[in-house]
């Protein structure tokens, strides 16, 4: 798929219907809607943080993308808030895990 | 709508063992057969197999292994909720009329496939369920102002109920102090906030209103299903504080059984983890939002067992595809007053709260004397 080898480059594309004008998140050829082909854009890169939580020294969070995408994500340096924005550094494809690496703005 | 109920039950031990799930299944539905002096391998129109072991036609080795030849044999999964989904295909069958008489046999390995969902993306490299308890954890603390001392009374609470299930996992009680010292998992989720995966099995036969009174002389009846799935995905959820598909599948379940939640003398409710147990009794109508914890340390406090009498999955165990089949048959044997130690008094209605993958699908069960 289109967004899984842009992803594994580091991009991050979002697809869009352009007939529902919405995004179609998970990623997908066709609109969830109205099943017509989607067309991609590259990603605004910033979202918000929705909730996160701490495993040994490191956070990860829920990121909402375009008041829309929601995803799980590290946070890369500093201390996480609710509603705070972050922007997305690095993301990409390892082990066969999407990954999402976030820092605070 | 004809009247569907419960005629039998059978159910293993859940262990830590390393059994083939071939003789998990079998095991159950041995001691089903045990528990029916007057069913025949005949009486059986459709076997129906739930699990996420991704072994192929065990519906079909089931029979053969039980020397039964249905007409209707295949497996079910939907992870974590595949027990009750399975229970809802029966009842359909034979509501139907394609069949009179369905056993449904749950089992699951220590090491099922279901616990780790691939295709869900969106959770980037958090994939394993700690990290959606987490999540709900903290969402949930958040808004409610709950403190994690008093999610550790949900395992404290549930491992001692457990003690009197003779089935279960678990073989010691837990005091708070040992919740809050137990590993620290994530800062939201401690090793004992959580059910843990194991081997085991639980059958149950469904038949039809006469049907019924063959096997058994105190039938109880399935009379309210409710079900919704939301979405596949965690991030999905609109909220992670409130388990939106469980509050749709109750209101659908009360519907269909004309009752309502003061109607309800016992329930078994999905504690995946802690945080679970008061999100459900909260989405289910039991109490108020954010009220959940208060519920349940009263319960706690006057050694009440009608939430989770046989220990939920917290104190039981966790074979995913077998989970909402021991959920079933512990009410049924609240209803038919044999719980032993476990026995709240008087039960006529008792429901059972059986969800998946991140609280993205749920699946609601209204039953009656
Ligand atoms: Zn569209």
């Amino acid at each position: 798929m289109n967004f899984e080898s842009e992803l594994k480059k580091g991009n991050f594309l979002i697809s869009e219907c352009v007939h529902c004008k919405k995004i179609v998140w998970p990623p997908s050829e066709f609109c969830n809607q109205c099943f017509k082909e989607v067309s991609w854009r590259k990603s605004l890169y910033e979202g918000k943080i929705i909730e996160f939580s701490k495993q040994n020294n490191n956070y990860f969070c829920l990121v909402e993308i375009e008041n829309t995408i929601k995803v799980m994500g590290k946070i890369s340096s500093g201390i996480p808030n609710v509603g705070q924005h972050v922007k997305i550094e690095r993301c990409g494809i390892k082990d066969d895990n999407y990954y999402f690496e976030m820092s605070l703005i | 709508m004809p009247k569907v109920g419960i005629a039998s039950c059978g159910i293993t031990k859940f262990t830590k063992d390393d059994s083939k799930i071939e003789s998990v299944l079998l095991k159950s539905t041995k001691n089903l057969f045990d528990n029916s002096p007057n069913l025949s391998r005949n009486d059986i129109d459709a076997v129906l197999v739930s699990t996420n072991n991704n072994s192929k036609y065990l519906s079909a080795i089931l029979s053969e292994m039980s020397g039964i030849e249905p007409k209707i044999a295949h497996s079910i999964e939907s992870l974590c909720n595949s027990g009750t989904n399975a229970i809802v295909s029966a009842y359909s069958y034979i509501a139907s009329g394609l069949a009179d008489a369905v056993l449904v046999s749950g089992a699951e390995r220590y090491d099922s496939p279901g616990q780790i969902l691939e295709w869900d993306n969106s959770r980037g490299e958090f994939k394993h369920p700690i990290f959606w308890a987490s999540i709900f954890t903290k969402a949930y603390k958040r808004e409610f102002s709950v403190t994690d001392e008093e999610l550790a009374i949900v395992p404290v609470k549930n491992h001692k109920q457990s003690q009197n299930n003779p089935n279960a996992l678990s073989e010691k009680t837990y005091s708070l102090e040992d919740i809050i010292n137990s590993k620290k998992l994530t800062d939201d989720l401690r090793l004992l906030d959580c059910s843990r995966p194991c081997t085991g099995g639980a059958s149950i036969l469904l038949a039809s209103e006469n049907t019924c009174k063959k096997f058994t002389d105190v039938p109880i009846w399935i009379t309210g299903i409710g079900q919704k799935t939301t979405s596949a995905g965690f991030t999905k959820n609109m909220s992670f504080s409130s388990m939106e598909s469980t509050q749709i599948a109750a209101s659908t379940a009360f519907k269909m059984s004309k009752c309502n939640v003061k109607d309800i003398d016992v329930a078994e409710v999905h504690d995946a983890f802690s945080v679970c147990e008061p999100m459900a009794l909260e989405s289910l109508g039991f109490t108020d939002k954010g009220k959940g914890i208060d519920m349940i340390k009263d319960l706690h406090a006057t050694n009440n067992l009608k939430i989770n009498p046989r220990g939920g999955l917290i104190g039981s165990g966790h074979p995913l595809g077998a989970t909402g089949i021991a959920q079933t048959i512990e009410i049924t044997q609240q209803l038919q007053s044999c719980a032993n130690k476990r026995q709240i008094a008087n039960a006529k209605t008792g429901l059972v709260h059986n969800m998946s993958a991140a609280a993205t699908s749920s699946t609601v069960l209204i039953l009656e004397r």
